[in-house]
């Protein structure tokens, strides 16, 4: 992995990073990468991916009726930032 | 009487006798947690005037002749599980200051249950680790060794029950979270099926793998809260309908004619001789008892944490995107647009572990690189849990050893992850396949404890706590307590 992969990486994962912190993600990416590397090996020809553990379980569905009741307060109490009951970020429309 | 050495059996039957009260019982378990916190580091939140009310509610009940098997019982919860009104962090700067808003599924049937708790549960950062020294708030010590880690990522919930300060504690094992730290810490940890309970309110690592269980002295205790755990839950989309089995009733199930298989590469290279000389003689007790040993293969088990390294990062760079500095958790001070809110929030509020995986995901996802690592990860999967499926067409349960070596110092493997991602060799293949599976101790190595892992086919919980409580019954590992906490 190089410097400009690390990150270019973080910028697409929106995580911050100093050019000093790059080098430590670089040695231990390089080293998870080159290890999970070894799936190589394995012969998958004619193998389906496979997304979920339980055979047969298929995604569930349920009546479209409302079920839970208004709580925004409650779940804006923790919101760092909230007016009029809307989450508050930095301008985004100049 | 020693109330902290008690089964959760003979707990409930004690406070239903009126031979002690929740309330002392509560009050007796959070003076042993004064005690040993500042040398353990175990709980994150020490929550002892709620648990004293909930103690008082419970002693209500059981006065008037109510109330169940569980009912005044303290316990822990990791602190993965929401717990409405009380701080809820993950072990991660990013929810250092979150209260959660709701209650887990599981933490709400184990409330319903009148269980008192009296604490949330150190971990690894957003259960990413093997080790407890991911957590925000400083490493959990091993209560056999306080130089040693305890595993992870339920490190703190195992501690807590090793120590005798709760004598259950819930967790969760995305990669042998549960039952790496019970083989660690000498107890018995329980991880179902996936599907089985639900994961509502347990903040998400990776969802195809996730799966809460129990941390407990014995197979007896996990039968027990188990049963009050698990069952449909319609808030969880992958939660299986299906009837929960009474796990209590089916500990009594005979042995005799189980067909165990040992798994030919869980004794190959890399496994400590002292440690498999703890699970064989452990394996010896199962034949005397009439089981049959047969040995079975699952050729591709090497691979299964290179899979597991592709699959869960995938899976967690996906799940942590929702950490955003806008509805909750961590916020950057004076971000100078939206983008740069987003970066630097989650620049600071994840730890370099958490970091490392969102980015490992985010590579192996990405443009060019998804089909390579991520669709051939998955492929893998398939292939490791169709050879479990031969295996347990010619045997009843799996056993082998939990880790490969006994508790190691803390420090040892934090150098490089790769290092550290191999102690769970043993334990990925049961979540890449979804299978239930547990640790119970089988021995010592040096004053440490060795966990013998049993693996079984879907759904068979009942098998796999049967056949553990029989070996519970003819050995006595399960009931050492660690020096200075007797």
């Amino acid at each position: 992995m190089k410097a400009e992969q690390i990150a270019s990486i973080a910028h697409l994962a929106r995580l911050s990073m100093d050019e000093a912190e790059i080098p430590r993600y670089q040695e231990s990416l390089t080293s998870i990468l080159s290890f999970v590397g070894d799936l190589e090996r394995a012969q998958t020809e004619g193998v389906s991916p496979m997304a979920h553990p339980l055979p047969g379980l298929v995604q569930r569905l349920r009546p479209d009726v409302a079920t839970e009741s208004d709580a925004h307060e409650r779940y804006q109490a923790n919101a760092p930032q909230v007016a009029a009951s809307l989450y508050l970020v930095p301008k985004v429309i100049e | 009487m020693s109330l902290h050495t008690l089964s959760l059996a003979q707990l409930g039957a004690g406070l239903r006798a009126g031979e002690f009260s929740s309330v002392e019982l509560t009050r007796t378990l959070l003076a042993r947690i004064e005690a040993h916190q500042p040398q353990l580091n175990a709980l994150i939140s020490v929550t002892g005037p709620t648990a004293m009310q909930a103690a008082a509610v419970a002693d209500g009940v059981l006065a008037n002749g109510g109330g169940g098997a569980l009912t005044g019982i303290p316990m822990d919860h990791k602190d993965i599980f929401c717990t409405d009104g009380v701080r809820t962090t993950c072990a991660s700067r990013m929810l250092d200051n979150f209260v959660a808003p709701y209650d887990a599924t599981v933490v709400a049937k184990l409330k319903a249950e009148g269980m008192v708790m009296l604490g949330k549960a150190n971990m690894d950062e957003f259960a990413m680790g093997s080790s407890n020294e991911t957590s925000y708030f400083g490493p959990v010590r091993n209560p056999w060794n306080p130089q040693l880690v305890p595993g992870g990522s339920s490190g703190g919930s195992a501690a807590v029950v090793a120590a005798r300060l709760v004598p259950f504690a819930t967790a969760t094992d995305t990669g042998g979270s549960i039952r790496q730290p019970a083989a660690l810490c000498g107890i018995t940890g329980f991880k179902p099926t996936y599907g089985r309970v639900s994961r509502y309110g347990m903040i998400a690592f990776a969802s195809s793998l996730d799966q809460a269980g129990t941390l407990t002295a014995s197979a007896a205790d996990a039968a027990l809260v188990l049963r009050a755990m698990a069952g449909f839950d319609p808030r969880d989309s992958t939660s299986v309908d299906k009837p929960v089995p009474d796990y209590v009733a089916g500990l009594e199930q005979p042995l005799a004619g189980l067909k165990i298989g040992l798994l030919k590469e869980f004794f190959e290279k890399g496994l400590d001789p002292a440690n498999e000389r703890c699970v064989r003689e452990a394996l010896a007790v199962y034949e005397k008892l009439g089981a049959q040993l047969v040995e079975v293969s699952v050729p591709n088990l090497a691979l299964s944490v290179p899979a597991y390294y592709v699959v869960a990062p995938a899976e967690c760079s996906s799940n942590l995107a929702r950490f955003d500095g806008v509805r909750f958790g961590h916020r950057a001070k004076e971000p100078k647009d939206l983008l740069d809110l987003y970066k630097r929030s989650r620049g600071e509020g994840f730890g370099p572990e958490v970091k490392r995986r969102i980015m490992t995901g985010t590579y192996v996802l990405s443009a060019g690189y998804y089909d390579a690592f991520y669709i051939k990860a998955q492929k893998v999967r398939r292939l490791i849990a169709n050879e479990f499926d031969q295996a347990f067409a010619q045997v009843d349960v799996v056993m082998g050893p939990t880790t490969p070596t006994v508790a190691f110092a803390l420090g040892a493997k934090t150098a490089d992850p790769v290092t550290m991602y191999l102690n769970d060799i043993y334990t990925i293949g049961a979540n890449l396949a979804g299978l239930p599976a547990m640790s119970l101790p089988c021995g010592f190595v040096q004053d440490l404890p060795v966990g013998l892992q049993i693996i079984g086919p879907h759904f068979a919980e009942e098998r796999l706590l049967s056949a553990a409580h029989a070996y519970q019954r003819e050995t006595d590992w399960h009931t050492r307590v660690p020096r200075g906490y007797e």
